[in-house]
Protein backbone atom coordinates (compact mmCIF):
# COMPACT_ATOMS: atom_id res chain seq x y z
CA UNK A 1 0.00 0.00 0.00
CA UNK A 2 1.72 3.28 -0.83
CA UNK A 3 0.24 6.92 -0.44
CA UNK A 4 -0.27 7.49 -3.91
CA UNK A 5 -2.35 4.78 -5.14
CA UNK A 6 -4.43 5.12 -2.44
CA UNK A 7 -4.69 8.70 -3.48
CA UNK A 8 -5.46 7.98 -7.08
CA UNK A 9 -7.86 5.08 -6.33
CA UNK A 10 -9.77 8.11 -5.10
CA UNK A 11 -10.25 9.49 -8.61
CA UNK A 12 -10.26 6.45 -10.56
CA UNK A 13 -11.60 2.98 -9.11
CA UNK A 14 -13.26 4.51 -6.37
CA UNK A 15 -14.65 7.91 -7.46
CA UNK A 16 -17.30 8.86 -5.01
CA UNK A 17 -20.16 9.10 -7.78
CA UNK A 18 -19.17 6.82 -10.70
CA UNK A 19 -17.11 3.86 -8.46
CA UNK A 20 -19.10 4.02 -5.14
CA UNK A 21 -22.07 5.71 -6.12
CA UNK A 22 -22.71 7.98 -3.16
CA UNK A 23 -23.45 11.33 -2.13
CA UNK A 24 -25.40 12.39 -5.30
CA UNK A 25 -27.55 14.57 -3.67
CA UNK A 26 -25.22 17.71 -4.14
CA UNK A 27 -23.71 15.94 -7.03
CA UNK A 28 -26.49 16.71 -8.96
CA UNK A 29 -28.17 19.99 -7.00
CA UNK A 30 -25.59 22.48 -7.05
CA UNK A 31 -23.71 21.85 -10.24
CA UNK A 32 -25.91 24.42 -12.05
CA UNK A 33 -22.47 25.66 -12.87
CA UNK A 34 -18.56 24.99 -12.67
CA UNK A 35 -18.33 27.67 -10.02
CA UNK A 36 -20.44 26.14 -7.36
CA UNK A 37 -19.44 22.43 -8.42
CA UNK A 38 -15.76 23.68 -7.07
CA UNK A 39 -17.55 25.34 -3.86
CA UNK A 40 -19.09 22.53 -2.78
CA UNK A 41 -16.53 20.18 -3.53
CA UNK A 42 -13.71 22.00 -1.76
CA UNK A 43 -16.28 22.10 1.01
CA UNK A 44 -16.79 18.97 0.87
CA UNK A 45 -13.49 18.04 1.44
CA UNK A 46 -12.28 20.07 3.73
CA UNK A 47 -14.71 18.04 6.11
CA UNK A 48 -13.76 14.44 4.41
CA UNK A 49 -10.12 15.15 5.79
CA UNK A 50 -11.24 16.30 8.89
CA UNK A 51 -13.63 13.78 9.78
CA UNK A 52 -11.48 10.93 8.35
CA UNK A 53 -8.48 12.46 10.95
CA UNK A 54 -9.99 12.67 13.52
CA UNK A 55 -12.09 9.63 13.35
CA UNK A 56 -9.27 7.53 12.77
CA UNK A 57 -6.95 8.96 15.42
CA UNK A 58 -9.82 8.12 18.17
CA UNK A 59 -10.45 5.16 16.53
CA UNK A 60 -9.28 2.46 19.14
CA UNK A 61 -10.71 4.45 22.11
CA UNK A 62 -14.27 4.43 19.96
CA UNK A 63 -16.62 1.85 21.18
CA UNK A 64 -18.33 -0.31 18.13
CA UNK A 65 -22.04 -0.02 19.53
CA UNK A 66 -21.57 3.93 19.23
CA UNK A 67 -19.57 4.83 16.49
CA UNK A 68 -22.36 6.11 14.11
CA UNK A 69 -23.12 8.94 16.41
CA UNK A 70 -19.84 9.60 17.16
CA UNK A 71 -18.98 10.05 13.64
CA UNK A 72 -22.10 11.93 12.77
CA UNK A 73 -20.98 14.38 15.60
CA UNK A 74 -17.34 14.75 14.16
CA UNK A 75 -18.79 15.36 11.06
CA UNK A 76 -21.45 17.60 11.64
CA UNK A 77 -18.27 19.85 14.05
CA UNK A 78 -16.86 20.25 10.56
CA UNK A 79 -19.68 21.01 8.62
CA UNK A 80 -20.37 23.79 10.93
CA UNK A 81 -17.02 25.17 10.34
CA UNK A 82 -17.49 24.92 7.12
CA UNK A 83 -21.00 26.83 6.99
CA UNK A 84 -19.89 30.16 8.52
CA UNK A 85 -16.22 29.90 7.33
CA UNK A 86 -18.25 30.13 4.35
CA UNK A 87 -20.84 32.53 4.90
CA UNK A 88 -18.00 34.97 6.21
CA UNK A 89 -15.86 35.03 3.33
CA UNK A 90 -17.79 33.88 0.40
CA UNK A 91 -21.19 35.14 0.63
CA UNK A 92 -22.71 34.71 -2.63
CA UNK A 93 -21.48 31.61 -2.96
CA UNK A 94 -22.90 30.39 0.65
CA UNK A 95 -26.22 32.07 -1.01
CA UNK A 96 -26.08 29.96 -3.90
CA UNK A 97 -25.20 26.70 -2.05
CA UNK A 98 -27.66 27.11 0.10
CA UNK A 99 -28.70 24.03 2.72
CA UNK A 100 -26.07 21.92 0.66
CA UNK A 101 -23.83 23.41 3.14
CA UNK A 102 -25.28 22.09 6.26
CA UNK A 103 -26.68 18.86 4.07
CA UNK A 104 -22.48 17.82 3.72
CA UNK A 105 -23.75 16.00 6.92
CA UNK A 106 -25.76 13.58 5.94
CA UNK A 107 -23.65 13.19 2.51
CA UNK A 108 -23.16 9.50 2.61
CA UNK A 109 -19.55 10.24 0.66
CA UNK A 110 -18.58 11.41 4.40
CA UNK A 111 -19.41 8.81 7.02
CA UNK A 112 -19.24 6.11 4.33
CA UNK A 113 -15.04 6.81 4.15
CA UNK A 114 -14.94 7.10 7.88
CA UNK A 115 -17.19 3.84 8.50
CA UNK A 116 -15.58 1.79 5.23
CA UNK A 117 -11.70 3.54 5.24
CA UNK A 118 -10.85 5.33 8.92
CA UNK A 119 -11.93 3.38 11.41
CA UNK A 120 -9.26 0.60 10.04
CA UNK A 121 -6.29 2.51 8.94
CA UNK A 122 -4.06 4.99 10.34
CA UNK A 123 -4.25 8.73 10.30
CA UNK A 124 -1.79 9.45 7.36
CA UNK A 125 -3.78 6.90 5.14
CA UNK A 126 -6.76 8.42 6.40
CA UNK A 127 -5.94 11.82 5.17
CA UNK A 128 -4.30 10.05 1.75
CA UNK A 129 -8.08 8.70 1.61
CA UNK A 130 -9.80 11.49 2.10
CA UNK A 131 -7.58 13.60 -0.24
CA UNK A 132 -8.58 11.53 -3.06
CA UNK A 133 -11.78 11.00 -2.83
CA UNK A 134 -12.29 14.40 -2.22
CA UNK A 135 -10.66 15.00 -5.53
CA UNK A 136 -12.26 12.06 -7.40
CA UNK A 137 -15.63 14.40 -6.18
CA UNK A 138 -14.06 17.78 -7.42
CA UNK A 139 -13.29 16.67 -10.83
CA UNK A 140 -16.76 15.12 -10.93
CA UNK A 141 -18.57 18.50 -10.09
CA UNK A 142 -16.10 20.02 -12.55
CA UNK A 143 -17.35 18.10 -14.85
CA UNK A 144 -21.34 18.10 -14.63
CA UNK A 145 -20.96 21.92 -13.65
CA UNK A 146 -19.26 22.62 -16.52
CA UNK A 147 -21.31 20.86 -19.24
CA UNK A 148 -24.90 21.95 -17.39
CA UNK A 149 -22.99 25.59 -17.55
CA UNK A 150 -21.66 25.38 -21.23
CA UNK A 151 -25.39 23.98 -22.66
CA UNK A 152 -27.21 26.06 -20.37
CA UNK A 153 -25.63 29.38 -20.74
CA UNK A 154 -23.11 29.37 -23.66
CA UNK A 155 -20.52 30.50 -20.90
CA UNK A 156 -18.26 28.97 -18.53
CA UNK A 157 -16.94 31.46 -15.92
CA UNK A 158 -15.69 29.98 -12.78
CA UNK A 159 -14.94 32.72 -10.52
CA UNK A 160 -15.05 35.39 -13.03
CA UNK A 161 -12.49 34.18 -15.50
CA UNK A 162 -13.95 33.30 -18.89
CA UNK A 163 -12.85 29.60 -19.90
CA UNK A 164 -15.38 29.04 -22.99
CA UNK A 165 -17.47 31.83 -24.42
CA UNK A 166 -19.26 30.12 -27.46
CA UNK A 167 -22.76 32.12 -26.79
CA UNK A 168 -22.87 33.35 -30.25
CA UNK A 169 -22.60 30.24 -31.59
CA UNK A 170 -24.80 28.37 -30.03
CA UNK A 171 -28.25 28.51 -28.52
CA UNK A 172 -28.39 27.97 -24.52
CA UNK A 173 -30.86 25.38 -23.48
CA UNK A 174 -31.88 26.93 -20.62
CA UNK A 175 -33.62 23.28 -19.38
CA UNK A 176 -29.67 21.88 -19.14
CA UNK A 177 -29.50 24.18 -15.75
CA UNK A 178 -32.56 22.93 -14.26
CA UNK A 179 -33.47 19.55 -12.85
CA UNK A 180 -33.69 17.48 -15.83
CA UNK A 181 -30.90 18.42 -17.31
CA UNK A 182 -29.24 17.50 -13.77
CA UNK A 183 -30.30 13.84 -14.22
CA UNK A 184 -29.52 13.45 -17.98
CA UNK A 185 -26.10 14.73 -17.59
CA UNK A 186 -25.59 12.19 -14.63
CA UNK A 187 -27.06 8.95 -16.70
CA UNK A 188 -25.03 9.90 -19.86
CA UNK A 189 -21.90 10.34 -18.47
CA UNK A 190 -22.65 7.22 -16.00
CA UNK A 191 -23.68 4.99 -19.79
CA UNK A 192 -20.16 6.70 -20.98
CA UNK A 193 -18.50 4.93 -17.62
CA UNK A 194 -20.31 1.47 -17.80
CA UNK A 195 -19.66 1.38 -21.76
CA UNK A 196 -15.80 1.88 -20.75
CA UNK A 197 -16.02 -0.54 -17.61
CA UNK A 198 -17.72 -3.04 -19.98
CA UNK A 199 -15.21 -2.87 -22.50
CA UNK A 200 -12.43 -2.95 -20.55
CA UNK A 201 -13.68 -6.29 -18.48
CA UNK A 202 -14.50 -7.94 -21.90
CA UNK A 203 -11.02 -7.42 -23.03
CA UNK A 204 -9.32 -8.89 -19.30
CA UNK A 205 -11.36 -11.41 -19.16
CA UNK B 1 -42.15 38.65 3.99
CA UNK B 2 -45.75 37.78 3.17
CA UNK B 3 -47.46 34.91 5.17
CA UNK B 4 -47.61 32.26 3.12
CA UNK B 5 -51.11 30.65 3.14
CA UNK B 6 -51.00 26.76 4.32
CA UNK B 7 -52.36 25.60 0.85
CA UNK B 8 -49.77 27.34 -0.77
CA UNK B 9 -46.84 25.28 1.13
CA UNK B 10 -48.96 22.01 0.79
CA UNK B 11 -49.01 22.69 -3.16
CA UNK B 12 -45.61 23.89 -3.16
CA UNK B 13 -44.19 20.91 -0.94
CA UNK B 14 -45.74 18.37 -3.16
CA UNK B 15 -45.42 19.74 -6.26
CA UNK B 16 -43.40 22.93 -7.38
CA UNK B 17 -40.23 22.35 -5.25
CA UNK B 18 -40.61 18.35 -5.14
CA UNK B 19 -37.54 17.02 -3.27
CA UNK B 20 -36.65 14.32 -5.05
CA UNK B 21 -37.09 15.89 -9.07
CA UNK B 22 -36.56 19.57 -8.47
CA UNK B 23 -34.59 19.85 -4.98
CA UNK B 24 -32.60 16.77 -4.87
CA UNK B 25 -32.49 15.82 -2.02
CA UNK B 26 -32.77 12.10 -0.78
CA UNK B 27 -31.73 10.48 -4.30
CA UNK B 28 -29.77 7.77 -2.64
CA UNK B 29 -33.48 6.05 -1.42
CA UNK B 30 -34.64 7.59 -5.22
CA UNK B 31 -32.59 5.07 -6.95
CA UNK B 32 -31.82 2.56 -4.65
CA UNK B 33 -35.28 1.29 -3.31
CA UNK B 34 -37.53 1.84 -6.19
CA UNK B 35 -36.91 -1.33 -7.78
CA UNK B 36 -40.45 -2.89 -7.05
CA UNK B 37 -43.94 -0.43 -5.26
CA UNK B 38 -43.51 -2.47 -2.23
CA UNK B 39 -40.63 -1.28 -0.98
CA UNK B 40 -40.55 2.47 -2.57
CA UNK B 41 -43.75 2.24 -0.67
CA UNK B 42 -42.52 1.15 2.66
CA UNK B 43 -39.89 3.69 2.73
CA UNK B 44 -41.82 6.58 1.82
CA UNK B 45 -44.31 6.14 4.50
CA UNK B 46 -41.53 5.56 7.03
CA UNK B 47 -40.10 9.00 5.21
CA UNK B 48 -43.47 10.93 5.68
CA UNK B 49 -43.70 9.55 9.59
CA UNK B 50 -40.30 11.23 10.25
CA UNK B 51 -40.64 14.34 8.50
CA UNK B 52 -43.55 15.11 10.24
CA UNK B 53 -42.16 14.29 13.35
CA UNK B 54 -39.31 16.05 12.80
CA UNK B 55 -40.76 18.87 11.81
CA UNK B 56 -42.77 19.45 14.81
CA UNK B 57 -39.74 18.84 17.36
CA UNK B 58 -37.32 20.77 15.82
CA UNK B 59 -39.64 23.61 15.83
CA UNK B 60 -39.89 23.57 19.29
CA UNK B 61 -35.99 22.35 19.92
CA UNK B 62 -34.68 26.10 17.55
CA UNK B 63 -37.86 28.67 19.12
CA UNK B 64 -37.93 27.48 22.39
CA UNK B 65 -33.55 26.25 23.28
CA UNK B 66 -31.33 27.12 20.65
CA UNK B 67 -32.53 30.97 19.90
CA UNK B 68 -33.12 31.55 23.60
CA UNK B 69 -29.43 30.82 24.50
CA UNK B 70 -28.08 32.10 21.14
CA UNK B 71 -26.84 28.95 20.18
CA UNK B 72 -28.46 29.11 16.39
CA UNK B 73 -25.00 27.92 15.37
CA UNK B 74 -25.77 24.35 16.46
CA UNK B 75 -28.49 23.97 14.22
CA UNK B 76 -26.74 21.93 12.27
CA UNK B 77 -25.79 19.44 15.21
CA UNK B 78 -28.62 19.40 17.12
CA UNK B 79 -30.96 18.82 14.01
CA UNK B 80 -29.37 15.21 13.25
CA UNK B 81 -29.23 14.52 16.96
CA UNK B 82 -32.93 14.53 16.88
CA UNK B 83 -33.82 13.02 13.74
CA UNK B 84 -30.99 10.20 14.81
CA UNK B 85 -33.04 10.15 17.86
CA UNK B 86 -36.37 10.35 16.39
CA UNK B 87 -35.34 7.29 14.32
CA UNK B 88 -34.64 5.35 16.75
CA UNK B 89 -37.42 6.13 18.96
CA UNK B 90 -39.98 5.58 16.11
CA UNK B 91 -38.56 2.38 15.74
CA UNK B 92 -38.67 1.11 19.08
CA UNK B 93 -42.56 2.42 19.20
CA UNK B 94 -43.61 0.96 15.97
CA UNK B 95 -41.93 -2.63 16.99
CA UNK B 96 -43.54 -2.74 20.06
CA UNK B 97 -46.78 -1.75 19.11
CA UNK B 98 -47.55 -2.37 15.84
CA UNK B 99 -45.14 -5.15 14.87
CA UNK B 100 -47.08 -5.76 11.08
CA UNK B 101 -46.05 -2.18 10.01
CA UNK B 102 -42.50 -3.15 11.49
CA UNK B 103 -42.45 -5.87 9.27
CA UNK B 104 -42.34 -3.84 6.31
CA UNK B 105 -41.12 -0.71 7.27
CA UNK B 106 -38.19 -2.00 9.34
CA UNK B 107 -35.46 -1.99 7.31
CA UNK B 108 -35.78 1.16 5.49
CA UNK B 109 -36.27 3.31 9.04
CA UNK B 110 -32.55 3.49 10.42
CA UNK B 111 -31.46 4.96 6.45
CA UNK B 112 -33.86 7.40 7.26
CA UNK B 113 -31.13 9.27 9.74
CA UNK B 114 -29.01 9.75 6.65
CA UNK B 115 -31.85 10.90 4.28
CA UNK B 116 -30.57 14.40 3.60
CA UNK B 117 -34.99 14.63 2.67
CA UNK B 118 -35.61 14.76 6.50
CA UNK B 119 -32.99 17.16 7.01
CA UNK B 120 -33.00 19.42 4.10
CA UNK B 121 -36.70 19.98 5.43
CA UNK B 122 -36.09 20.80 8.72
CA UNK B 123 -33.29 23.08 7.55
CA UNK B 124 -35.95 24.60 5.27
CA UNK B 125 -38.43 25.46 7.29
CA UNK B 126 -35.92 27.50 9.73
CA UNK B 127 -34.55 29.36 6.74
CA UNK B 128 -37.98 30.43 5.44
CA UNK B 129 -38.89 31.24 9.20
CA UNK B 130 -41.76 29.20 8.88
CA UNK B 131 -44.85 29.08 12.35
CA UNK B 132 -44.94 26.02 14.05
CA UNK B 133 -48.13 24.61 12.01
CA UNK B 134 -46.45 25.68 8.24
CA UNK B 135 -43.21 24.29 9.75
CA UNK B 136 -45.61 20.98 10.52
CA UNK B 137 -47.57 21.66 7.00
CA UNK B 138 -44.19 22.17 4.76
CA UNK B 139 -43.11 18.56 6.48
CA UNK B 140 -45.97 16.42 5.31
CA UNK B 141 -46.40 17.85 2.06
CA UNK B 142 -42.13 17.34 1.07
CA UNK B 143 -43.51 13.82 2.38
CA UNK B 144 -46.33 13.73 0.26
CA UNK B 145 -43.98 14.70 -2.83
CA UNK B 146 -41.29 12.35 -2.29
CA UNK B 147 -44.14 9.60 -1.56
CA UNK B 148 -45.47 10.35 -5.22
CA UNK B 149 -42.28 10.59 -6.73
CA UNK B 150 -40.75 7.51 -4.83
CA UNK B 151 -43.84 5.97 -6.02
CA UNK B 152 -44.05 6.65 -9.92
CA UNK B 153 -40.27 5.54 -9.88
CA UNK B 154 -40.76 2.33 -8.95
CA UNK B 155 -44.07 1.56 -10.95
CA UNK B 156 -42.33 2.93 -14.07
CA UNK B 157 -39.07 0.96 -13.03
CA UNK B 158 -41.43 -2.26 -12.61
CA UNK B 159 -43.57 -1.66 -15.85
CA UNK B 160 -40.61 -1.28 -17.98
CA UNK B 161 -38.98 -4.66 -16.45
CA UNK B 162 -39.46 -5.88 -19.80
CA UNK B 163 -38.14 -3.59 -22.19
CA UNK B 164 -34.73 -4.02 -23.95
CA UNK B 165 -32.12 -1.53 -22.53
CA UNK B 166 -28.65 -1.66 -24.07
CA UNK B 167 -26.36 -3.16 -21.96
CA UNK B 168 -23.82 -0.10 -20.54
CA UNK B 169 -27.64 1.25 -19.22
CA UNK B 170 -28.66 -1.90 -17.41
CA UNK B 171 -31.17 -2.48 -15.06
CA UNK B 172 -29.65 -0.16 -12.07
CA UNK B 173 -28.66 3.30 -10.96
CA UNK B 174 -27.94 4.52 -15.07
CA UNK B 175 -31.55 3.54 -15.99
CA UNK B 176 -33.23 5.01 -12.76
CA UNK B 177 -31.44 8.38 -14.12
CA UNK B 178 -32.66 7.99 -17.63
CA UNK B 179 -36.32 7.97 -15.86
CA UNK B 180 -35.94 10.65 -13.72
CA UNK B 181 -34.70 13.21 -16.48
CA UNK B 182 -38.06 12.16 -18.25
CA UNK B 183 -39.77 12.39 -14.63
CA UNK B 184 -37.89 16.36 -14.27
CA UNK B 185 -39.51 17.15 -17.47
CA UNK B 186 -42.83 16.79 -16.20
CA UNK B 187 -41.93 18.40 -12.84
CA UNK B 188 -40.52 21.44 -13.99
CA UNK B 189 -44.01 22.06 -15.38
CA UNK B 190 -45.23 22.87 -12.94
CA UNK B 191 -43.24 26.15 -12.26
CA UNK B 192 -45.15 29.37 -12.49
CA UNK B 193 -48.18 27.18 -10.98
CA UNK B 194 -47.69 29.31 -7.86
CA UNK B 195 -45.90 32.65 -7.89
CA UNK B 196 -42.34 31.65 -6.02
CA UNK B 197 -41.54 34.19 -3.59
Amino acid sequence: MNPLSEFIRGITKDNPTFGLVLGLCPTLAVTTSMENGIGMALGTMFVLVGSNMMVSAMRKQIPAAVRLPIEIIVIATFVTIVDMVMEAYTPELYEKLGIFIPLIVVNCIVIGRAEAYALKHGVFYSIIDALGEGTGFLLVLMLIGGIREFLGTGIIDPFGVTLIDASGIITPAQYMTLSPGAFLTIAVLMTIVNYRRQQKAAKGG
Amino acid sequence: MVEKALSTILLEGVFVKNFLLIQFLGLCSFVGVTKDVKSASGMSGAVVFVMAMAASVSYALYNFVLVPLKLEFLKTIAFIVVIAALVQLVEFIVRKHVPALYRSLGIYLPLITTNCAVLGAVLINVNNDYNFSQSVVFGIAAGIGYTIAMILMAAIREKSNIVNVPKAVGRGVTYAFFVATVMAMAFVSFFGVIPLE
